[in-house]
């Protein structure tokens, strides 16, 4: 696992971590995440530049959410996720793969058994 | 040709399997140098766009005839700002910066659609863009939505949703007018008579002339032809030319029961090359009042990165 400057959308691995930070005027990055009612988890909405959070939410209250579109907003410094890299995807999410017995499908139930 | 790395042959296979198989492109994947440098100025142009197409229309802002349509100009051009933004967004997750995108746009080094280089003389030229250009732009992006660049298809998507309100309020617009005084329809049928040319040459040059597209099509980048496209557009407007009282100014234009689609007469590609080329009415300006908005507001994106600094809350 791997930090990166966009771990969430960034560049495959190997490319310049200092693009983004090139002048002072550029400002970092945010992930913003709405939950567009009560009762459903935050969703990543996309991103935006802010120079600081206060700013960051503002932003994307005015950007993702114009038209109602949430009750709430996350916004979090893109720099400050982790993500896994699809590079190791094989490996990383191997150990579920052979364990189809977690899937209720996988039994064999006899007709007419109900409420199982 | 040198030969390719056994590794990257097989990054490219895995590519082209993925895109084959009518999956997502995502920003950390492997894929080819040419593929992102397309998208990048496929996304980087459309972004341009959305952001300079904000001035023909805010020009007329002020001017709008009742609060209503004040009000409703006022989301419109806030939603061209947005979908900018998300597009930006979109394209800097293939590594390049908003800052370079933006210095890039003030030097010319790249484009914007041409579209937006023409004037807005009367006010019901804010009728034909929503009508006309925005009705241009959702058929040409309503297929990107699929596009196999994950980033990019869930921006359009997100824009998609939102340009439908824009073209109505055009139509809307035009309707009324054309629906008034004899001078209002007369007024209507003018900015018709000069916006729908320019909206043809949106799909961009004919196939046999347009240099990306057998590419991004394989890509899966690009779904349909530019006059695959332009084609629909034509027999989309036809019929809603006819319910506004409006006639579209194509002496050329008229049903083909053999082809179940509409001929129409040939465009002047002489005049797209050369407001392409930066000679068209309003070039110089549009590109000189972006510039200008970005220098003067240079001081608030200093102050804002300064406060930031100062109580510590910095995103990194």
């Amino acid at each position: 696992m791997t930090t990166t400057p966009r771990p969430a959308e960034s560049r495959a691995s190997g490319a310049p971590a200092e693009a983004a930070d090139a002048r002072p005027t550029d400002w970092p990055l945010w992930e913003v995440f709405v939950r567009s009612r009560r009762g459903l988890s935050h969703t990543h909405a996309g991103s935006l530049h802010a120079p600081d959070a206060e700013m960051a939410l503002r932003n994307a209250r005015d950007l993702y959410t114009r038209r109602s579109e949430g009750v709430s907003l996350w916004v979090v410094p893109s720099a400050q996720i982790t993500a896994s890299s699809p590079d190791e995807k094989d490996a990383f999410f191997e150990p579920a793969g052979d364990k189809p017995y977690r899937h209720p499908t996988f039994y064999e139930i006899p007709e007419g058994v109900h409420h199982l | 040709m040198t030969t390719i790395a056994p590794e990257e042959a097989a990054q490219e296979a895995a590519f082209d399997a993925t895109v084959a198989a009518e999956e997502r492109i995502e920003p950390r994947d492997w894929m080819p140098e040419a593929y992102r440098s397309t998208l990048v100025r496929q996304i980087a142009q459309h972004a341009h766009s959305e952001i300079i197409g904000m001035q023909p229309e805010a020009n007329w802002i002020t001017r709008a005839p009742s609060l209503r349509r004040k009000a409703i100009l006022m989301a419109k051009v806030q939603d061209e700002a947005g979908h900018g933004l998300y597009l930006y967004s979109a394209a800097e997750t293939l590594g390049t910066s908003r800052d370079e995108l933006l210095d890039k746009l003030h030097t010319g080094r790249q484009k914007y659609s041409s579209i937006f280089n023409y004037p807005t003389l009367t006010w019901a030229d804010v009728g034909a863009i929503g009508w006309l250009v925005d009705g241009a732009a959702i058929t040409n992006q309503v297929p990107l939505c699929r596009c196999s660049y994950g980033p990019y298809a869930r921006a359009m998507v997100r824009i998609c949703k939102e340009e439908s309100f824009h073209q109505r309020q055009g139509y809307e617009l035009l309707l009324t007018l054309s629906r008034g005084t004899d001078a209002q329809h007369a007024m209507a049928q003018d900015a018709v008579n000069r916006w729908w040319w320019p909206s043809l040459m949106m799909f961009g040059p004919p196939d046999d002339e347009s240099s990306h597209s057998a590419q991004s099509m394989a890509w899966k980048i690009k779904r349909h032809s530019n006059d695959e496209l332009r084609q629909r557009f034509v027999d989309i407007c036809v019929p809603q030319a006819e319910a506004l009282g409006l006639t579209l100014p194509d002496p050329d234009l008229v049903w083909n029961e053999d082809r179940g689609h509409h001929d129409f007469g040939s465009i002047d590609w002489t005049e797209f090359r050369e407001v392409l080329k930066g000679n068209g009415p309003c070039n110089e300006q549009r590109i000189n009042r972006r510039r200008r908005a970005h220098e003067e507001g240079a001081w608030v994106r200093e102050a804002a990165a300064a406060h930031a600094a100062k109580h510590g809350k910095a995103g990194r």
